[in-house]
């Protein structure tokens, strides 16, 4: 039955009752961070959602992917068996020159970098959101992806890890407004911070002075500093360097290598190493020798 | 609200929840209309003593954890813009559909302004003039909208 007179509480006083609520949710979730255990929660509660909104976009990728022809088929496995020829020579190589370095720098008692574990994991949504970039993947707590954690793609740095729920988590994309990350100039190792512009094609560089070596086209990999992403792995390239002696630094732009805006995989760059018995050898030895 | 009236509404917010975040293309996900928005704004036309600012404000609280935003942006915003619509719901119901449309373009324009304004509080950002591309998809979207939802309730009787 409905009622022909409102009863109960008026709209007025739902209202305030409700902005009250989201001026302390607000209030909590940004000044304090106080919900970051209760985002991961709510992370979990929402992942089937987004596994559902999901599903069209992947049937459409299972139907492309199944209906191409034999030819096509046939094409791409030649240019993948060339592919990997070239990449078995190159990998050839890069394991002499990894020992080499290894070497060199055992002698020169810096510390052995291992191989960090790596882990695969494929975009969920992307969010529609123009105030935050972030993207969700489909791995979680369960498969042990930790906050913070670094996420690139084949050409460089995507972001890093921002909520972990328990079968899926959340990615800030480098581009985000609020992300920040420390990088270096590939030519000359100076070093600068590449700070988000909330526009999916580029990163801005603050506090760069006029007199600094930078060029249109430099690439920008991490500097390893701040501890979060580590050392050596694009991030982008300078697209415009202004130099207006009326200010009071340069202004710099570049564009994220990784393509961010078509991402599909991504991989997980974890802390711990991965087990590698050559080097566990080695260490072993040398503290036989100190003993 | 358990009742099988209640379990139809909630599939319609449900599904509208899943259209604002499904995968789209970058550019054409600009013009992604305000679904939930919409959704809401009928239902509080039609059954304004079920769906009211508390249903608005939840709904818009998961659209806060689904796009990841700080908590309690979209609810504010949500709650506001519905709010305008359950005083006046016994005028906008007379209006024709296509008068409808540009009240609808009006509150999304409301909401979306809203959202920049708090965002802008707490981080920032710049307006760019595609924040208000949703207003346009909207308004055409309304007309629509509004047809299908009534076939709904006609055809399970929600009261």
């Amino acid at each position: 039955m409905n009622p022909i007179f409102n009863q109960g509480t008026s709209p007025a006083q739902r209202l305030t009752l409700v902005l009250a609520c989201s001026i302390a949710l607000i209030f909590f979730d940004h000044k304090m961070a106080s919900f970051e255990t209760a985002r991961g929660y709510l992370q979990s509660l929402v992942s089937p959602l987004q596994y559902m909104a999901n599903a069209p976009q992947q049937m459409m990728t299972w139907a492309s992917e199944n209906l191409v022809t034999r030819q096509q088929l046939m094409k791409e496995n030649t240019s993948f068996r060339e592919n990997e020829l070239f990449f078995h020579e190159q990998s050839m190589q890069l394991s002499i020159i990894r020992q080499e370095n290894e070497r060199l720098r055992s002698l020169l008692s810096s510390p052995v970098r291992g191989e960090n574990k790596k882990m695969f994991a494929e975009i969920l949504s992307v969010d529609s959101d123009p105030y935050s970039h972030q993207v969700v993947i489909n791995r979680g707590a369960n498969d042990g992806v930790y906050e913070g954690q670094p996420v690139l793609d084949e050409k460089g740095i995507v972001g890093q890890i921002l909520h972990v729920g328990v079968s899926s988590s959340r990615v800030i994309l480098i581009s985000d407004i609020s992300h920040a990350i420390p990088v270096r100039i590939q030519r000359n190792g100076l070093r600068l911070i590449a700070s988000g512009s909330g526009q999916i094609d580029r990163l801005i560089h603050n506090f760069v002075a006029h007199s600094a070596d930078v060029k249109k086209g430099d690439l920008l990999v991490t500097s390893g500093l701040g501890g979060k992403y580590p050392e050596g792995y694009p991030v982008s390239r300078i697209t415009s360097v202004r130099t207006d002696e009326s200010r009071e630094f340069a202004t710099i732009l570049s564009q994220p290598e990784a393509q961010i805006n078509r991402l599909r995989y991504v991989l997980l760059l974890s802390k711990e190493k991965a087990f590698n018995p050559a080097l566990l050898n080695k260490t072993k030895s040398k503290k036989g020798v100190k003993l | 609200m358990f009742s099988n009236n209640g379990f139809v509404i909630s599939l319609t917010l449900l599904i509208a929840l899943m259209a604002s975040i499904t995968p789209m293309p970058l550019n054409v996900d600009a013009f992604r209309p305000d679904w939930v928005l919409i959704v809401l704004v009928y239902w509080c036309l039609a059954l304004p003593n079920k769906v009211n600012v508390i249903t608005a404000w939840v709904m818009g609280f998961i659209l806060d954890v689904l796009l990841g935003s700080v908590l309690g942006v979209h609810a504010c915003a949500m709650a506001l813009s519905i709010y305008i619509v359950v005083v006046n719901f016994q005028k906008i119901r007379n209006f024709s559909v296509w008068q409808q449309a540009l009240i609808i373009g009006v509150l999304s324009a409301q909401y979306h302004l809203i959202v920049f304004w708090l965002q802008r509080f707490l981080s920032d950002a710049v307006f760019l003039s595609n924040y208000l591309y949703p207003v346009i998809t909207s308004i055409v979207l309304w007309p629509w909208v509004f047809l299908l939802l009534r076939r709904v309730r006609r055809h399970f009787h929600i009261k």
